[in-house]
């Protein structure tokens, strides 16, 4: 499979007051066509950041790309001129943010804020863009779009919003879609639907999509390939597959048995993770995780564990990893 | 049948979403009575300077000097000065230079403060840092010390007050302007908007300045009052426009310097007509900032 997106040993960090953040600390993936990635972890792991650093939309001052490559059909996107960069995104590369209440222009209408991208970046006449936009609205599964045009985003509900959202990203025909928790602000249903969409469109269309999240959930229905990540690390990756039978992290297993599971016994306690997080400003020698991990052994104290094998595809960043108890998998 | 031919009439629609127009403006009257009151004079204010030739009685320039200092009467209403001008007429005709300059200036003055105050805040940091700083020296100046130190380097004349009247004016909008798109920066919009690869002019004018359109407008309106008061000051003191022209800082700086005592109705009518003005403008810019103001108007 064509690979359309090359992440190397990318390193973002934020140069602030109270010390420098090293909020993406050299993580390597790829991307290939049509493949959908998830990303996941807890807030602050990165996972944003290392979506942002993508479109270099990463605001600096204080933050700044300080390593690594991002190369995205052969492209180095960390060498375009800002004028290039602008010219993949949206166009080349969309996003779709988590917020959809806000990520519309409240006072601009929706057809307008469809047909700028068209204009602005396939030169279509406004008329070609109404109907382009109609067109879009339809696809997404908005009911009367030739109306919907005209209104403006406070007359649609969160779900519709986020539609319009994945319309303009859509409307130039991308090659990859980067969509920042896209459900996280949604109802239940809502997001059901609208992973669903993204899903049925991407594939349709052949668009690659990366999805950060941090709902397991949504990365065992609708992800190819997973990359889990802790304190600005990438610490196990693999298929959803094999990240949710065989977890060969600490933390990819405390995530599992954190999530509540209709089809466990209900008086069963959830284990969730102890502890925090670790502050992104000073971290150890050892590994990140180390802290708060039952499996923790002297090594961990002292040497990082780089990502390693465990089996074919799936590799995890841990020097207990073959040592892990499986209660998932014994469960079952 | 396809989906498309089931259309509701779009104007229908719009009726049952929106109050019919007479009914919202009684609606608006009872809620801002003092709003109201400030666009009436507005609106005569603007009616008299539209209409002048069609209204005044007489030729604002015209002397007449058989009929100098007569006092208000059936003939001449609001009396005439000591060339025997009409003062109505001389009013209203006096309305369009207040009007014209008050304009021109607050439209001015608040738009260059708008595209400042809203680049300033998008670009933040050193751009930021700089732009503010200025203004910060423009504004360590009192208004009116201001418009004069500009008059007495550019000499008198119509458009010399009038970017005088624009300088000082164009900090305080900044400023009040900046205050609100720091916010409109932090919505995710204006990242989507850069994530769509949009350049950074056409966020500024496309997307954000549409947004702090509300603190924009009620800006002019305070500034056209103030911009009027601060005319008549100018004129008054020799640095505006010139005579012969009908201007109320003129007319009352004539009338007050020597006829005060002997002919009243010389200064105080130009000196209401002021008063009345600034007084309209603020009340309607006031009123104006609490309906656009969402958080005032829930209370």
């Amino acid at each position: 499979m064509a690979k359309i997106l090359e992440i190397e040993n990318l390193q973002t960090q934020f140069f602030t007051s109270a010390g420098t953040v090293r909020a993406v600390d050299g993580i390597t993936y790829t991307v290939n066509r049509g493949e959908t990635v998830a990303i996941v972890g807890e807030s602050g792991c990165g996972k944003s950041v290392s979506a942002l650093s993508i479109l270099r939309l990463i605001p600096d001052p204080p933050g700044r790309v300080v390593g690594g490559s991002i190369r995205f059909m052969g492209m180095d996107i960390l060498a375009l001129s800002d004028a290039e960069i602008r010219k993949v995104r949206g166009r080349r590369i969309a996003m779709v943010f988590q917020e959809p209440m806000t990520s519309l222009n409240p006072v601009l209408t929706i057809g307008r804020q469809l047909t700028e991208t068209l204009e602005h970046h396939l030169g279509m006449a406004r008329e070609a863009a109404n109907a382009r936009a109609a067109e879009l609205l339809g696809m997404v599964g908005i009911s009367d779009p030739e109306r919907r045009l005209t209104q403006y985003p406070h007359h649609l509900s969160g779900g519709m919003r986020q539609r319009v959202m994945i319309a303009m990203a859509l409307s130039c025909e991308p090659e990859l879609i980067i969509a920042d928790e896209p459900t996280t602000a949604l109802d239940v249903t809502i997001q059901a639907q609208i992973l669903e969409l993204m899903r049925d469109l991407t594939k349709r269309l052949g668009v690659a999509l990366i999805i950060i999240t941090h709902n397991l959930g949504v990365v065992a229905r609708y992800a190819d390939r997973v990359n889990v990540m802790y304190a600005g690390k990438i610490i196990e990756q693999g298929s959803a597959l094999q990240i949710y039978h065989q977890p060969s992290h600490p933390y990819t297993l405390g995530l599992l048995k954190s999530v509540p599971r209709l089809d466990q016994p209900r008086k069963e306690k959830l284990d969730p993770i102890q502890g925090q997080p670790p502050d992104l400003t000073r971290l150890g020698a050892g590994c990140a995780f180390r802290p708060r991990c039952r499996y923790a052994v002297e090594r961990c104290a002292n040497e990082i564990p780089a990502l390693e094998p465990v089996s074919e595809g799936h590799t995890s960043a841990c020097w207990q990893k073959d040592s892990l108890d499986q209660p998932l998998r014994d469960a079952s | 049948m396809t989906v498309s031919d089931v259309r509701i009439d779009p104007d229908a629609e719009r009726a049952v979403e929106r109050t019919p127009r007479p009914a919202a403006l009684l609606g608006l009257i009872a809620r801002y009575p003092l709003g109201a009151a400030g666009a009436f004079v507005v609106l005569v204010m603007i009616f008299a300077a539209v209409f002048a030739e069609a209204i005044a009685p007489y030729d604002p320039e015209d002397n007449a000097f058989e009929y100098m200092f007569t006092p208000p009467g059936a003939q001449f209403w609001l009396g005439t000065d000591d060339f025997g001008r009409d003062i109505l007429s001389r009013i209203i005709h006096g309305a369009r230079t207040a009007l014209f300059v008050g304009f021109v200036a607050a439209v001015i003055g608040a738009t260059g403060g708008l595209v400042l105050g809203v680049a300033s805040a998008y670009f933040g940091g050193w751009f930021d840092l700089i732009i503010q700083r200025v203004m910060d020296v423009f504004m360590a100046f009192p208004l009116i010390i201001l418009a004069l130190a500009v008059v007495a380097v550019l000499g008198p004349g119509i458009d010399k007050v009038i970017i005088a009247i624009t300088i000082p004016f164009i900090p305080q909008c900044a400023r009040v302007v900046r205050s609100s798109a720091l916010a409109i920066r932090e919505m995710p919009y204006v990242d989507a908007a850069r994530a769509c690869g949009f350049s950074h002019a056409r966020i500024i004018l496309r997307h954000m300045v549409p947004n702090v359109m509300a603190p924009y407008l009620i800006m002019i309106t305070a500034f056209v009052g103030q911009a009027i008061l601060l005319e008549a000051v100018l004129a008054f003191l020799g640095l505006g426009v010139q005579e012969p022209t009908a201007a109320w800082g003129l007319m009352l700086k004539s009338g007050a310097e020597e006829y005060a005592e002997s002919a009243p109705w010389i200064p105080i009518f130009p000196g209401l007509a002021i008063s009345l003005a600034v007084f309209g403008f603020n009340l309607f810019g006031d009123a104006l900032r609490d309906a656009l103001d969402p958080k005032l108007r829930a209370q």
